[in-house]
């Protein structure tokens, strides 16, 4: 063994400046204490000043962050007087109709939080608004994100984040609306415990250890609430953290423009502009929840009464973000004809049941659901590309994403839709079975029609943008030629304009890669035909020479002797 | 950092931000545009009137507060009086609404109006430098060198066996969430109902005469035995299990019926489980024109007529048919339990 030297990579003065160090401000002694302690100055330097890109779409992730804190705040103040108990109680509190009815104690506590706690129903009705927003915001930010491919590298890995922050959103809200034991809550429960029980092989006992035996029993809303009180809040806290830590080590993407390029970030400083406009804003999204949860009813939960196998409330409506499962119950119909789609597997202990018309419901939702998450990958996949980027894309110029993006939409509100097929058809006097029978038309066609469509919108703009950087904008001036012919004059964008028209890439079709033993795979073939329907019909950007040539027509022919070389330089030329 | 470009545009003064790729387009970056000055900026004048107005913004604020506070001590809620409810709950909420978007908006025309609005630009860091994704790899291997865990694969098997089973404790721990005796899907097989229980109505339990019963009309019933299961819990579930619906229809509008339920109905009388055979809501609308049943959930809907047979919707299977008689009383009684398990489809149920 060597010994160790004793020879430090420091200095001595290093390790006294700090003890010597006499701040002269309050500011200075302040920030020096906490500095000899934790470092901070370091996170000042670091952060004070940092650039953040500002536009109206990178808001929602922020809606969403703040929607959050005030949930969390709201439902703590709700736990102070919300018992989650299943055991029977009789209602004594100050809402008439319900009083000496049986119930139990969670949907007592949650009618007394409503009537005899002052604020308490402004309280319940900001945590359900502030629920809404949250999964609301959410899902808006994932749209901005997946539409101009901020997700590619080096971000795939915050997109995976992201989706899970959606599903533990879905989870806090499905958790949080069955707390309080009414009618409404007790059949959502209801339709889980039908829901799980179709899993072949562990349904059953999987819907036993979360009832605590046959539903509804005594114990599935304390473990909800824990559920929903302290674990996904647990899970969704530290998924921000790592979410927000990643976006600060990627810094912000941003979009196309003048000046900025893939090697540098342009927006304001965190402080004091973005720092302000952040804040600022975390009091208007309260200021806005608190206008809703004053002056807009939700979850009436004294109308319903409380939990019973035997009466429903028809017509209700299940918080939007868990109305695609509702719909897609509905669509899915039982029998085809005659013939029953639910089959037994004979087995020697008496056959096994499939439900198929309830298992064929998680089809879609898996799909849709397993598709988020390996989109990144997917897409890498399909265009080849494994480029680093930071400049977004504008939706139009990826015309196959953006189409793609368009029909899972699209089908997400089909299933949506169907939620509420029996509202559609009581509305317009349709008969229920043909809307449902509409709806199911829509759930295979909408999305294919809607890819066309969509992708046809993308490549008119591209053209449109081509137009423009070619021949400018219409001024509105029709001007006479010297030889006489009218035309409608045009004015030329400014250079500023003009560079987040053309600076964009659009790959060619790319051909099949064989494999290492020279043979094109069915997977490679497969891949080779998405990248086709990706980049087909493409839009390229003008180019270089397309656009010194439409300048020489501006010019009557002068700069067509002009060697093909700056753009600067025929400008300059002009003047 | 970098500073905004000073040319105005088309006077080919062009900065060239230079990112190597963006000669591949059709013109080179531009650099930032000029920065145009806001009225603030030039003329004090205005600067003082967008303080004016922000701080109108926080006394809006201030007066949020105080409606909140009007709304929280001044409103009396006497029990039951929904008005006063509202009016209270109004008060705080857009007091609140107030307080809040009073600083927010407040502090937001601040930053808009009077803080530097300089767009600034910030080089991006190469995620990792070579050198040091060099060092890290050479670190791991150090580390796991010294572990010797490459030279020693039985030390690295054993490690892998326990560390695979080290975790099942913690499933298995679980396995208590469901404590009951009957443990197990045999119990989703029976209900309340046996022979001779008599169906009362739900909620009241008052006993149903077969003579109660007009032609048209439905009746929710519940088993009589009910009342003695004691438990809120224990009870919910045998309920949720045991409801019936009683529909007295004219008996020449029953279809024909299968072979060995010929004694199921009692006159024009025909009882079917509630719970839904799709995902078990309450089948709780009667139709008495169609005779069809309809689950308000997904719009499974049942003909009574036809021994509850599926005629639209999602659900699978027919609601399973309650074999019904009257006792000596006239009371309407249950001849047996269901002879098949109510409710959704489950795995185990054959
Ligand atoms: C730490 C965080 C949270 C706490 C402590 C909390 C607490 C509570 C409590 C005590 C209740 C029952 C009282 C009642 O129903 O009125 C409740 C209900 C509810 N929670 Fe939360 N919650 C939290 C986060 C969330 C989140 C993140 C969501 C949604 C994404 C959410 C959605 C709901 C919903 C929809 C209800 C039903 C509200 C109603 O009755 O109208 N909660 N929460
Ligand atoms: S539960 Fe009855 S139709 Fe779905």
């Amino acid at each position: 063994m060597s010994t160790q030297s004793l020879e430090s990579k420091y200095t001595e003065e290093q390790y006294s400046e700090v003890d010597q160090y006499q701040p002269a401000t309050r500011t200075g002694k302040i920030a020096n204490y906490v500095d000899t302690r934790v470092g901070g100055t370091g996170m000042v330097r670091e952060f004070g000043r940092k650039v953040f890109p500002d536009h109206w779409t990178f808001m929602f992730g922020e809606v969403a962050l703040y929607s959050f804190v005030i949930t969390v705040i709201s439902g703590a103040f709700l736990t102070f007087w919300f018992d989650p108990s299943m055991a029977s109680t009789r209602y004594d509190g100050s809402y008439v109709p319900l009083q000496g009815v049986e119930m139990s104690t969670a949907y007592a506590t949650a009618l007394e939080l409503s009537f005899d706690v002052r604020g308490g129903l402004f309280m319940r009705q900001l945590h359900h608004w502030g629920a809404l927003m949250f999964v609301m915001a959410m899902a808006i930010h994932m749209l901005r994100v997946f539409f101009t491919g901020a997700f590619r590298k080096p971000r795939e890995l915050n997109w995976v984040v992201g989706c899970t922050l959606l599903l533990a959103g879905l989870g806090a809200g499905f958790t949080g609306y069955s707390l309080p034991d009414e009618v409404l809550s007790g059949n959502g429960l209801r339709i889980i415990d039908g829901m799980l029980k179709a899993i072949p092989v562990v349904g059953t006992y999987i819907s036993f250890f979360l009832f605590g035996g046959e539903f509804p029993g005594d114990e599935v809303i304390p473990r909800l609430y824990s559920l929903h009180i302290f674990i996904i809040p647990a899970v969704i806290l530290i998924l921000i953290a790592v979410h927000l830590f990643m976006v600060v080590t990627h810094k912000h993407t941003q979009y196309p423009g003048p000046g900025r390029t893939e090697r540098n970030v342009v927006g304001y400083p965190i402080g004091p502009v973005y720092a302000a406009k952040a804040g600022g804003f975390f009091f208007v999204v309260f200021g806005i929840l608190a206008l809703l949860g004053g002056t807009f009813q939700i979850n009436a939960l004294w109308n319903y009464g409380p939990y019973d196998p035997s009466p429903v409330q028809a017509g209700t409506q299940p918080d939007w973000y868990i109305g695609w499962f509702d719909g897609l119950l509905r669509l899915m119909p039982g029998y085809i004809g005659d013939i029953p789609l639910e089959f037994v597997i004979p087995t020697p202990w008496g056959g096994n049941s499939v439900a198929t018309p309830v298992l064929v419901t998680f089809l879609p939702i898996t799909a849709l659901l397993l598709g988020l998450f390996v989109w990144p990958w997917v897409e890498a996949w399909i265009t080849g590309d494994k480029k680093e980027h930071h400049i977004l894309d504008r939706p139009r110029n990826v015309p196959g994403r953006t189409a793609f993006g368009m029909a899972m939409m699209i089908w997400y509100f089909v299933m949506w839709a169907a939620a509420s097929s029996d509202l559609i058809a009581t509305h317009f006097s349709l008969s229920f079975n043909d809307v449902l029978i509409w709806l199911r038309v829509l759930f295979f066609a909408g999305p294919i029609l809607t890819f066309i469509i969509t992708k046809r919108i993308c490549l008119a703009l591209q053209r449109k943008d081509r137009e423009i950087v070619l021949h400018g904008n219409e001024a509105g001036v029709i001007e006479m030629l010297p030889h006489g012919e009218f035309r409608e004059k045009h004015t030329r964008v400014s250079d500023y304009e003009l560079y987040t028209l053309v600076s964009y890439e659009s790959p060619e079709v790319t051909s099949a890669r064989p494999n290492s033993r020279g043979k094109v795979g069915l997977l490679e073939k497969s891949r080779v035909r998405l990248n086709r329907t990706f980049f087909e019909d493409r839009v390229a950007p003008v180019s270089r020479e397309e656009y010194l040539e439409a300048l020489s027509h501006d010019d009557h022919g002068t700069a067509a002797e002009l060697p093909a070389g700056s753009v600067a330089a025929i400008e300059s030329k002009k003047h | 950092m970098g500073e905004h470009g000073n040319g105005g545009p088309n006077t080919g003064a062009v900065i060239k931000a230079g990112d190597g790729k963006s000669s591949g387009y059709a013109i080179d970056n531009p650099g930032l545009p000029p920065h145009r000055p806001r009225l603030a900026d030039a003329d004090e004048k205005a600067a003082k009137r967008a303080e004016r107005q922000v701080s109108a913004l926080f006394l809006i604020s201030i007066i949020g507060t105080v409606m909140f506070f009007v709304g929280y001590f001044a409103v009396g809620v006497t029990a039951g009086d929904l008005e006063m409810l509202r009016l209270q709950n109004t008060l705080l909420g857009v007091g609140v609404a107030f307080a809040m978007l009073g600083i927010g908006l407040g502090v937001v025309q601040w930053a808009r109006a009077l803080m530097p609005d300089h767009e600034v630009i910030e080089d991006r860091k190469p995620l990792r430098k070579e050198e040091d994704r060099a060092e890290a790899a050479q670190t791991v291997n150090e580390i796991l060198d010294e572990t010797q865990i490459k030279r020693r694969p039985l030390l690295r098997n054993t490690l892998i066996g326990a560390a695979l089973l080290a975790p099942l404790p913690a499933v298995v721990v679980f396995r208590d969430l469901d404590r009951s005796e009957d443990f197990g899907p045999e119990r989703l097989r029976h209900t309340l109902w046996a022979e001779g229980v008599r169906l009362v109505r739900d909620p009241t339990g008052t006993p149903i005469r077969a003579s109660d019963l007009t032609v048209g009309s439905a009746v929710h019933a519940i088993p009589e035995t009910l009342r003695e299961v004691s438990g809120h819990g224990d009870r919910l579930a045998e309920k949720a299990k045991a409801v019936v619906l009683l529909i007295r229809m004219n008996p020449d509008d029953f279809e024909p019926v299968t072979p060995g339920r010929e004694d199921w109905k009692y006159e024009g009388i025909i009882a079917c489980s509630k719970v839904c055979t799709h995902v078990g809501c309450p089948v709780a609308l009667y139709e008495r024109h169609t005779h069809h049943l309809l689950c308000p959930c997904h719009q499974s809907t049942f003909d009574a007529a036809e021994e509850f047979k599926v005629i639209f919707g999602p659900a699978g299977r027919p609601l399973p048919q309650l074999p019904i008689t009257v006792d000596d009383e006239g009371f309407l009684i249950a001849r047996s339990d269901f002879t098949e398990p109510v409710g959704p489809t489950y795995w185990e149920r054959g």
